[in-house]
């Protein structure tokens, strides 16, 4: 560990309900889900239908262009249901667990000799390559291609997210084992980006140090400060939490999706971990954390800037290891607002007066987004949140007009949707940047490929 | 709150299409989200969002322009006072009203005729009601003579918002700014008005107060005036009566001028305001002034005071002079009409400032060249980003072509 990337631009927001470093047990969910959205770029076509017996392990679905990358279920039990949306898509695959869990073993891989093929075809066959991302275009790696390097990152710098020091502590041998498998799949290097703050022992990669604010935890943020993707490089990407799957599959010899959850928000009463499993409910994870109030709540799986909305009868994300609850606050009818003086109302300009209050101060914000959709018209909003030497304001643009070669100009094999949230979050303007950055994503792979 | 909010939600299916009030839906609209901040909640992207909007970022705005403006009011009413010889026996609140009682009709004129046109092309497009106007509204007032003709006002104001700003898209689409473009349109249209001895000074009375004639030896030219006009020997600034002015007379402001420019004190204020509610860009602002004094010491220098009588000015004269202070703080620091890169903002704002003092120095047409420098360097700021854009490109292809190698 020598290499320190000191990140000065970005943004900690400090919000309320924080987990604390204490782990309960969730009651087992009744029902699990599989979201084929959360596997960004794959086509699923479902291969299982209702009544069909799985074990945990069992493909569920295949990538319709790669039929050998399945995604599985997470636990043994009936299919009991497929529901789909507009036009016949697939929302959701839910499955009723058994009580006595089984999984389909995978034999005893022996990972020292097995070649970076053999590899690929077990991650493939077992559900868990689906969890390993790509840059360019921000969606599941193609497993037909070679990577140049594959970065994992093992911190989570948004707000209030875990801390993976602490989750990461009882399965280390776990996480060094995934990064093992991960050298076989790249001709380059597996880096692992580690927060200054909470230092994670790395052997089996190479470990650089980031220190500053959010987004210092993005693995794009890492990427684009030790080896940026120029046009024509692929590298691949994963969360070290995920990476757990793919070491427990082979010190295991069977899948084992079990997370442990961070359930944080303003709204949790003692905000801690809960050990949940992949495509849980999200009532059995909450169930009793929720504090009691009259107002509607907002239920995010995944964090304040990237997470999506869900439902108390929604499901954990496969790809989230944290809930978060805020007020929805849509009952707010806030007099004159713009010209308030309360100095509890959090901006980060100094043009409302929670400055008064400290860098400290921890806000209970809800999901209003208090302002009109207007052109961009202040400048130097994006770049001071967006430590990549990219210049975010005009990439943006070229992605609304959609000029390809202007696009691929300004980094646009760089970004993924998660790099813009900041800016989306200080956007006077108030623009969907996210969408507009996953629409052009997807826009552009349909264009190239 | 709660009655008028009833109020409010009682009336918005007039209001909404196939209502009988339909066609005003834009500016009910605008009048519902100033009135109550609208609670629409996130659909898709972040899930919070930060505080501040539009609507609070010209607030701010706007509350920076006040020192300046009051002070404006107050020294049309001093001028006034001085030139009728009457400024011993009147007080400051006569005086203040004088003022306010000027500059008033000019603000309602400037806001009723832009927000007019503002409403109207929302309508057309089915649009919000966007908050950009509230500002130039308010700098169209503060830039012009306080002799300048109310019709003259309306002309220029529709002028600038039809043809600067509506037909690029509305705000945050033009490419010039709006306030100059109205002060640009009225300097060349009506030039007899706009400058020379006549307009900065208002020597008849306003609603028949103040009334009173000029005191001998009486000049209503502006220090820069004096300067363009001087010829041979050492220029000697003076005030309306023929008594010299010293540089804290101009600092402070009590001089001819344009309504709102005269006071470097009060731009100051606001443009501390800008500068701790990050509003505007202290990369602009500093270069300005930064070009400003160089151009000038370069003049000092090298330029033939004999010919170019304002090139005698010192850096800080200049700076306290004419529109240039107001320039730098509120028209340069324009986001959407200025340069949007870090980098590129130096640059504008130093040609900004360079180039206003050269065209007061060496073009004695235009005694004042703030505004044409910063109209000149709008047009100039997409190059500006363009090649600082280029740049991160360039590195960008560099950097994969390295790889390839």
């Amino acid at each position: 560990m020598d290499h320190i990337v000191k990140i000065k631009k970005g943004l900690d927001i400090q919000l309320q309900g924080a987990p604390a470093p204490r782990i309960s047990e969730a009651p087992s969910s009744s029902l699990y889900a599989i979201i084929p959205d959360n596997f960004m770029g794959l086509t699923p076509k479902i291969i299982v239908k209702p009544g069909d017996k799985v074990l945990a392990g069992t493909p569920i679905l295949h990538d319709k262009s790669h039929i050998d990358m399945t995604v599985v279920s997470p636990v043994s039990g009936e299919i009991v249901a497929i529901e789909r949306g507009e036009r016949r898509k697939v929302m959701r695959i839910i499955i009723k667990p058994d009580v006595n869990q089984d999984a389909l073993s995978f034999g005893q891989p022996s990972l020292d000799s097995m070649s970076g093929d053999e590899v690929k075809a077990l991650l493939l066959k077992s559900g868990t390559f689906a969890f390993i991302t790509q840059r360019p275009y921000d969606i599941v790696a193609n497993p037909d291609t070679t990577p140049r390097d594959i970065f994992v990152t093992a911190f989570d710098s948004a707000p209030l997210a875990p801390d993976y020091t602490f989750i990461l502590k009882d399965e280390m041998q776990h996480f060094e084992t995934g990064l093992k498998a991960l050298s076989k799949l790249t001709t380059g290097k597996v880096y692992v980006g580690v927060s200054s703050k909470q230092p994670v022992e790395v052997k089996n990669g190479t470990a650089v140090i980031f220190d500053g604010p959010h987004p210092a935890g993005n693995v794009g943020v890492q990427i684009n400060h030790i080896a940026p993707v120029n046009k024509g490089e692929t590298v691949w990407t994963m969360n070290a939490l995920d990476l757990l799957f793919i070491g427990r599959l082979f010190d295991k010899g069977c899948v084992d999706f079990s997370r442990t959850v961070a359930v944080t928000g303003s709204e949790i009463n003692q905000p801690h971990y809960i050990r949940s499993r992949v495509g849980a409910s999200i009532d059995s994870i909450t169930h009793g954390l929720v504090k009691p109030a009259e107002y509607e709540r907002r239920y995010i799986s995944g964090n304040v800037l990237t997470g999506v909305k869900t439902d108390t009868d929604g499901y954990l994300g496969a790809i989230h290891s944290q809930i978060t609850v805020i007020p929805e606050g849509n009952e707010c009818n806030e007099f004159l607002g713009w010209a308030s003086l309360n100095p509890r109302k959090y901006s980060t300009s100094h043009s409302y007066f929670s400055w008064l209050m400290g860098k400290k101060k921890q806000y209970a914000i809800d999901a209003r987004i208090r302002g009109g959709e207007r052109a961009i018209i202040m400048s130097d909003e994006y770049d001071r949140v967006f430590p990549m030497d990219i210049y975010p304001e005009y990439l943006i643009k070229a992605i609304i007009a959609f000029d390809i070669d202007k696009m691929e100009s300004l980094g646009i094999y760089e970004i993924a949707p998660e790099d813009f949230a900041l800016c989306e979050f200080v956007d006077t303007s108030k623009l969907e940047l996210q969408k507009i950055v996953r629409n052009g994503l997807d826009r552009l792979m349909k264009e190239m490929n | 709150m709660k009655a008028l909010k009833n109020y409010i939600d009682k009336i918005k299916p007039h209001f909404e299409p196939g209502g009988k009030l339909s066609m005003f839906q834009s500016v009910f609209e605008g009048f519902e989200s100033f009135l109550f901040v609208p609670n629409t909640t996130s659909h898709s992207g972040v899930h919070i969002h930060d505080s501040i909007d539009s609507k609070r970022t010209m607030t701010v705005v706007i509350v920076a322009l006040l020192p300046a403006l009051l002070f404006g009011m107050y020294n049309v009413g001093y001028q006034h006072y001085l030139s009728i010889g009457q400024l011993a026996q009147t007080s400051f609140w006569s005086i203040f009203l004088f003022g306010f009682l000027a500059v008033l009709p000019k603000i309602v004129v400037s806001y009723v005729v832009g927000l007019g046109i503002e409403f109207t092309a929302a309508q057309i497009r089915h649009h919000e009601i966007q908050e950009g106007f509230l500002v130039s509204g308010l700098l169209i007032p503060m830039i012009v003579p306080v002799d300048t003709p109310l019709w003259m006002i309306a002309v220029a104001t529709a002028f600038a918002v039809i043809f600067a700003k509506e037909v690029f898209g509305g705000t945050g689409m033009n490419i010039f700014n709006v306030a100059l473009v109205t002060r640009a349109f009225l300097f060349f249209a009506y030039p007899s008005k706009m400058s020379g001895d006549e307009v900065f000074i208002r020597t008849s009375d306003t609603f028949s107060l103040g009334a009173g004639n000029v005191v001998e030896g009486f000049s209503g030219a502006t220090p820069l005036g004096q300067a363009a006009t001087h010829s041979g020997g050492l220029l000697q600034l003076t005030d309306t009566l023929g008594s010299p002015l010293s540089l804290s007379d101009m600092f402070f402001g009590l001089i001819p001028g344009s309504i709102g420019e005269t006071s470097t004190l009060a731009i100051l204020i606001g443009a501390a305001i800008l500068l701790f509610t990050g509003i505007a860009s202290w990369r602009v602002m500093l270069s300005v002034f930064a070009g400003g004094i160089v151009m000038s010491l370069i003049c000092n220098w090298f330029a033939n005071p004999a010919i170019y009588p304002a090139a005698q000015l010192s850096p800080l004269t200049h700076i306290c002079l004419g529109g240039f202070a107001f320039a730098a703080v509120f028209m340069a620091t324009d986001p959407v009409t200025g340069a949007r890169t870090n980098t590129g903002k130096y640059i504008f704002g130093f040609l900004v400032g360079v180039l206003a003092i050269l065209i007061r120095v060496f073009n004695s047409g235009y005694p004042e060249g703030a505004m044409l420098a910063v109209l000149l360097m709008n047009a100039f700021a997409p190059l500006i980003d363009y090649f600082v854009v280029e740049a991160n490109i360039r590195r960008r292809l560099k950097r994969a072509k390295n790889l390839t190698k």
